[in-house]
């Protein structure tokens, strides 16, 4: 009998719901921590970032305005098929990051807790962060959060799974779409958790995956006139600079935590407060 | 059957009767859908960048029909349409007017006031529009309204039923009417290429319509799917060459609906070019019906121009 030839998967990009090839017919090889071949990633180009912001601005509309309940129960079953997908997810983080399997399935574990933390979140988020203010005259005067509206997320270059998880989760929890550069060496478990979104009930385009060279892609995000907020956690150091002064060009909120983040540590709301904004609504009373 | 203008003798001899009609469109080459599909489509490929593809946006601007034909339509509505049309960027006062705004018969006087002195044309549906299922009074009447509110261009529907039930003489007096009641404006006659089912229907109603005397001939409503596609263009864009060959005279083309991409704009740009000829990449002879699409235009000269991507935050809502 023949030995059985096994079929390796093609990696692809996240767009609008669907698994294209990048635009510009390019492709990289990403190896594994020893420099072993892994598998050939999309190589994302500008017009790939460019369809992604127009997706991810095509489902803003109606992922914002789903009930943040809903929201909930759309994150909670993504939780649901990460777990289904356990081992798949620590062989990839394993091979990608060059840990022991034992260290990789506690990052797994974390990741898929991480998302459920998030997706708690979701409908307490007003509660906690909206205000009914007191006000000196006749009016009810409160304050509700609202998500800022397309995201564009520089994901963490080391954490492949746990640190995508924690930068993806706290932007789409508050209704926000995004558009994620993965990490650019380590991108396969991104890539297979784009299949874990597309398969539960997350609307096509409210998260967009790019693989690719983040110094290429990312200023055209940080420049787009359709972004409205860039996260700058896997940005490389020497172009951090550069990529906050463009976002300035179109009055971006940018978020610029410090590379080398611990994603380990269960976090506070800094994320989802990052990307919202405040609407105050007076409401005459007693007339 | 009265020929509208002084025609060559075999085109003359199409006109004659009812029946020396039918046989001159029956007569008319079939079309191959197969190469016709594939000639758009690998036209459709040609990359245009850089100055070129600036030119193009210009171009293409400048042959919008900026159109609202939606029964929400209020004047208000209409003059901030307008006044788009007349300044679609108002940062940058260099790009160009648009061709002309097109609205509902009873929207003609709001929008003619709005652009007098402009030389923006207003542009106005008539023949109970979007069917065309009415009377022929009332299809005149319609038509008459219009011009007498201001507008200089018509665009009637022909009667799809009576095409499809070959009563091309029908239709063909009909086109003749409308285009007698609309004086000095412009006639663009929209064949509603989706209901008209096939290539050669198309073509033949192409003729039909340059024989009746129409200036423009318009593939659709915009209420109907599918409304424009590169394809049907093409079919209609070899009906005015060929009518240019045999009679001198230059006729134009307006695809409307579902051209909502600059990167659509620029094939069917293409395809004019490849198929008419140059001379028809002129507003005069070429137009977009259309409303989304200058927003996506505006927002690709910003992009071009400013060399990095824009958003619809940049440009005027509609």
């Amino acid at each position: 009998m023949s030995d059985r030839v096994s079929v390796a998967k093609t990696y692809k990009l996240y767009i609008g719901g669907a698994f294209p090839r990048s635009e510009s017919g390019r492709s990289y090889p990403v190896t594994d921590s020893k420099g072993g071949f892994l598998a050939n990633a999309a190589q994302g180009s500008r017009k790939d970032a460019r369809d992604a912001v127009s997706a991810a601005r095509k489902a803003f509309p109606g992922w914002s305005g789903a009930t943040a309940y809903n929201r909930g129960q759309v994150l909670y079953r993504v939780a649901e098929v990460l777990e289904g997908r356990r081992e798949q997810f620590i062989t990839e983080v394993a091979a990608s990051e060059g840990v022991p399997l034992k260290k990789a399935q506690s990052l797994v574990d974390s990741a898929i807790d991480r998302w459920v933390w998030y997706a708690g979140w979701t409908d307490k988020i007003a509660a906690v962060l909206g205000s009914s203010n007191p006000v000196a005259g006749p009016y009810f005067s409160f304050s509700t959060p609202e998500p800022t509206g397309v995201v564009a997320v520089l994901a963490p270059q080391q954490s492949s799974l746990l640190g995508l998880v924690s930068v993806i989760a706290p932007v789409i929890a508050s209704g926000n779409t995004c558009v994620v550069i993965t990490s650019q060496e380590r991108p396969l478990p991104a890539i297979t958790l784009s299949e874990v979104l597309a398969t539960s009930d997350v609307p096509g385009g409210v998260v967009n995956i790019i693989t690719g060279r983040t110094a290429e892609i990312a200023p055209w995000l940080a420049s787009h006139g359709d972004v409205n907020a860039l996260d700058l956690t896997g940005a490389p150091e020497s172009l951090r600079a550069d990529l906050e002064r463009s976002a300035a060009g179109t009055v971006k909120r940018v978020l610029r935590n410090k590379t080398g983040e611990d994603f380990t540590v269960t976090p506070d709301l800094s994320r989802i407060r990052a990307y919202l904004e405040t609407k105050t609504v007076w409401h005459p009373m007693g007339v | 059957m009265a020929a509208p203008t002084t025609l060559p003798s075999a085109l003359a001899d199409a006109v004659r009767d009812e029946s020396s009609l039918r046989r001159f469109l029956h007569g008319l080459p079939g079309v191959d859908q197969v190469g016709v599909e594939q000639r758009a489509a690998g036209l459709g490929t040609r990359s245009i960048k850089k100055a070129a593809k600036l030119h193009a946006i210009d171009l293409a601007i400048s042959m919008v029909d900026l159109t609202t034909l939606e029964g929400a339509d209020t004047p208000g509505k209409v003059r901030s349409l307008a006044a788009k049309a007349k300044r679609p960027d108002p940062e940058r006062p260099d790009v160009p007017q648009v061709a002309a705004v097109c609205v509902y018969p009873d929207m003609v006087k709001t929008a003619a006031d709005e652009l007098k002195g402009t030389g923006i044309n207003v542009a106005s549906v008539a023949t109970a529009f979007p069917s065309g299922r009415s009377t022929m009074d009332i299809k005149l009447a319609d038509t008459r309204f219009a011009v007498e509110q201001g507008a200089s261009e018509v665009d009637m529907v022909i009667d799809r039923g009576a095409f499809l039930s070959g009563r091309y003489g029908q239709v063909f007096e009909e086109i003749v009417k409308v285009k007698e009641a609309c004086g000095d404006a412009h006639l663009k006659v929209i064949l509603e290429t989706g209901e008209l089912v096939t290539y050669d229907n198309v073509r033949r109603a192409s003729w039909l319509a340059l024989l009746a005397g129409g200036d423009f001939i318009k593939t659709s409503t915009g209420k109907v799917q599918p409304a424009a596609t590169l394809p049907v263009t093409h079919v209609m864009l070899q009906a005015v060459r060929d009518w240019k060959t045999q009679t001198g005279e230059l006729r134009g083309v307006k695809p409307a609906g579902g051209i909502r991409s600059t990167k659509d704009a620029i094939k069917y740009l293409v395809a004019v070019h490849e198929v008419a000829g140059p001379e028809w990449l002129d507003p005069h002879l070429f137009r977009f019906g259309a409303s989304t699409l200058l927003n996506d235009l505006l927002m690709q000269r910003r992009t071009q121009l400013d060399g990095h991507y824009s958003g619809p935050d940049y440009v005027t809502v509609d």
